[in-house]
């Protein structure tokens, strides 16, 4: 029976290959669109290079001071005493790192200009996130209680600081006057993952980290790796209890603050959060506009296919008839339409597949998102499959009923 | 067999109203022959079309096999029509992308009848109608005869108990009109029930028993 419909649908797409064409062009155009945007959000979202264990992280990325009457706030990264006082002595995690935003510094080869990005990290940086050595190794506990001028470089800083030269690990690169002994070259990471990326990473003890700030604010930044991911929601909690702690009212920078927030969060949370504010409200409003232009993205081409098949009607009618006549049940009929939909949808999904490898090719290889790696992975394919799936039943079960419930003798006479 | 009892049919559009049966009253019996005769637009494809539950009368009842089918839903009507009826239309009703075997297949499909069993009923349905060379061919390779023929073999596939053919031969010439007569008669002489509408008196003549309309009441 399957076979039979798969037949039939495939001789009606041959039937009208300009038909055809503009269905399968509305399908995989917005098969492709959705495939990208979710091949995009799980490239910035998702757990990948270097952040290999982002899917048992928790981030806390910023501090939130407000006064007691709540009517003016200053927010930003933290001191690294405050992430060690308050995060890195936290019982239930596995690791805790601490590390810098993304800086930015200059370099120079010859007279030539390399802008730089920098990052002071802890020796757990290396630990909570899997960054590739192409060569050497990190810096350890040790560098930093010696106040070791070390660095680790990426690939990309080695080819434009040390062209042509095989190996960079014991070689010295000068960043702002200071001369530093590059010990490993990792693998470059995309810039969208901000907490891990950089061109260069220094042990904190090393000059202008500024890590002896006093203060809770700063310039830190803070990734705690969970041993399993359902132990979030302790984390959260002894980490909320030390933040309860702190005495308020106070005074940071002259500014006197009555409440202090600090979000722990996974990277999405964090990152939504980051956009929207902490509320949740708000948090809801971004979900309910991503879900309601997905549906648009999909629905409107879904309707525009449902116009289509349901002015093709009159072209099957004989075959509905006949069907009928033979004794074909409507709920028969109303399946094979619909697998006959979904079937067509799918070989929309096939070259929607091509089209969106094509255009995550052309992004990755076009240098916008700075060593971007986005691809089509598992989840992405799954959650195209079920677009299809959606798609198919969406453009296919109103025409598929009006199609059934057609009268057996009208549809003979078409 | 079939007994058809006070049937009105009336068609309605917003402005007018056409009847199109009159108050027709039927039995047709197990084994019969019978052919429907009268002038264009009489009512006999509607007729036809109500004996073979593919359209409702406005009024009355229809029996099949003493059992009244017109309050029956659209699944019970489905069955009812795969398993006791097989039609055969003046235009053939093939469906051109499906072949030859396709086609004669479809009854079949309906029954959940396997894949080759499915395929070796249709090959002996069409080798009966003298088309076993013809499997895989496409309706549109057919003349007018060969595909009266296949029809043919779709009607009588699933074995049913009736026949009904809404002017088999009104597409073909004399001779062709002739074969298919000839096989009509054949299954009918094998114990099948058919109701041939026609408007060929010579037809009409090999056949049990007349019946003619005139705009939409039984004369004869």
């Amino acid at each position: 029976m399957l076979l039979n419909y798969i037949k039939i649908a495939w001789k009606v797409l041959l039937r009208h290959p300009f038909y055809t064409f503009i269905t399968l062009f509305g399908i995989s155009l917005t098969l492709t669109v959705l495939m990208v945007l979710t091949s995009f959000l799980d490239h910035l979202l998702g757990t990948h290079y270097p952040e290999v264990r982002r899917d048992r992280s928790l981030y806390i990325m910023q501090m939130d001071m407000r006064d007691s009457s709540q009517t003016s706030r200053s927010s930003g990264p933290m001191s690294f005493k405050f992430l060690t006082d308050f995060v890195k002595t936290l019982k239930t995690p596995e690791r805790v790192t601490i590390c810098t935003f993304v800086n930015s510094s200059n370099a120079y080869v010859g007279s030539q200009k390399i802008k730089l990005n920098t990052k002071f990290t802890d020796a757990d940086f290396w630990y909570v996130n899997g960054f590739e050595f192409l060569e050497g190794k990190p810096y350890n506990e040790q560098n930093i209680a010696n106040g070791d001028y070390v660095a680790v470089i990426t690939d990309d800083l080695k080819k434009q600081y040390f062209e042509g030269t095989e190996s960079a690990v014991g070689r010295e690169i000068e960043v702002e006057n200071i001369r530093y002994r590059v010990i490993g070259v990792v693998r470059s990471g995309p810039i969208t993952r901000p907490f891990s990326y950089s061109d260069i990473y220094f042990p904190y003890t090393t000059p202008k980290s500024n890590y002896q700030r006093s203060g809770m604010r700063g310039g830190y930044v803070c990734i705690i790796l969970a041993k399993n991911k359902s132990d979030f929601a302790a984390i959260q909690e002894e980490f909320q209890g030390r933040i309860d702690r702190i005495p308020l009212p106070g005074v940071e920078d002259g500014f006197k603050y009555g409440v202090v927030n600090v979000g722990c969060q996974p990277y999405a949370e964090n990152f939504i959060g980051t956009i929207l504010g902490e509320s949740s409200n708000l948090n809801a409003i971004f979900f309910g506009v991503v879900t309601f232009i997905m549906l648009m993205l999909m629905g409107l081409p879904a309707i525009n296919l449902v116009n289509i098949n349901v002015s093709r009607i009159m072209e099957r009618a004989s075959e509905i008839g006949i069907r009928k006549a033979f004794g074909a049940p409507v709920k028969t009929l109303v399946w094979q339409f619909i697998v006959e939909n979904i079937f067509i949808t799918f070989i929309g999904g096939a070259i929607a597949l091509v089209f969106a490898s094509v255009i995550i090719h052309l992004i990755n290889e076009s240098g916008w998102i700075a060593y971007a790696d986005l691809t089509i992975n598992l989840n992405v394919f799954l959650v195209s499959l079920l677009v299809c799936l959606v798609f198919g039943l969406l453009s296919g079960v109103l025409p598929a009923l009006r199609m059934s419930k057609l009268n057996i003798a009208e549809a003979l006479k078409s | 067999m079939i007994h058809l009892k006070n049937i009105e049919k009336v068609y309605r559009t917003s402005t007018i109203e056409t009847l199109a049966l009159n108050n027709i009253n039927l039995d047709i019996q197990k084994g019969e022959f019978v052919s429907i005769m009268g002038p264009s637009g009489c009512g006999k494809s509607t007729l036809l079309n109500v004996m073979g539950l593919l359209d409702e009368p406005s009024k009355g009842t229809v029996e099949l096999d003493g059992q009244p089918v017109t309050q029956y839903r659209d699944k019970e009507l489905a069955r009812l029509r795969n398993q006791k009826i097989g039609f055969i239309f003046q235009s053939f009703h093939l469906i051109n992308d499906l072949s030859v075997l396709d086609n004669v297949e479809i009854p079949l499909l309906y029954r959940s009848t396997n894949g080759k069993p499915r395929q070796e009923y249709a090959k002996e349905a069409l080798t009966k109608v003298g088309l076993g060379n013809r499997m895989k061919h496409f309706p549109k390779q057919l003349s007018g005869g060969q595909k009266q023929r296949v029809a043919i073999a779709r009607a009588i596939v699933g074995n049913p108990d009736i026949i009904l053919a809404d002017e088999p031969t009104g597409n073909l010439d004399s001779g062709m009109g002739n074969e298919i007569m000839n096989i009509l008669q054949q299954l009918n002489d094998e114990g099948a029930t058919i109701v041939m509408v026609t408007h060929d008196e010579q037809m009409a003549k090999r056949t049990h028993r007349l019946v003619r309309l005139f705009d939409g009441t039984q004369v004869l």
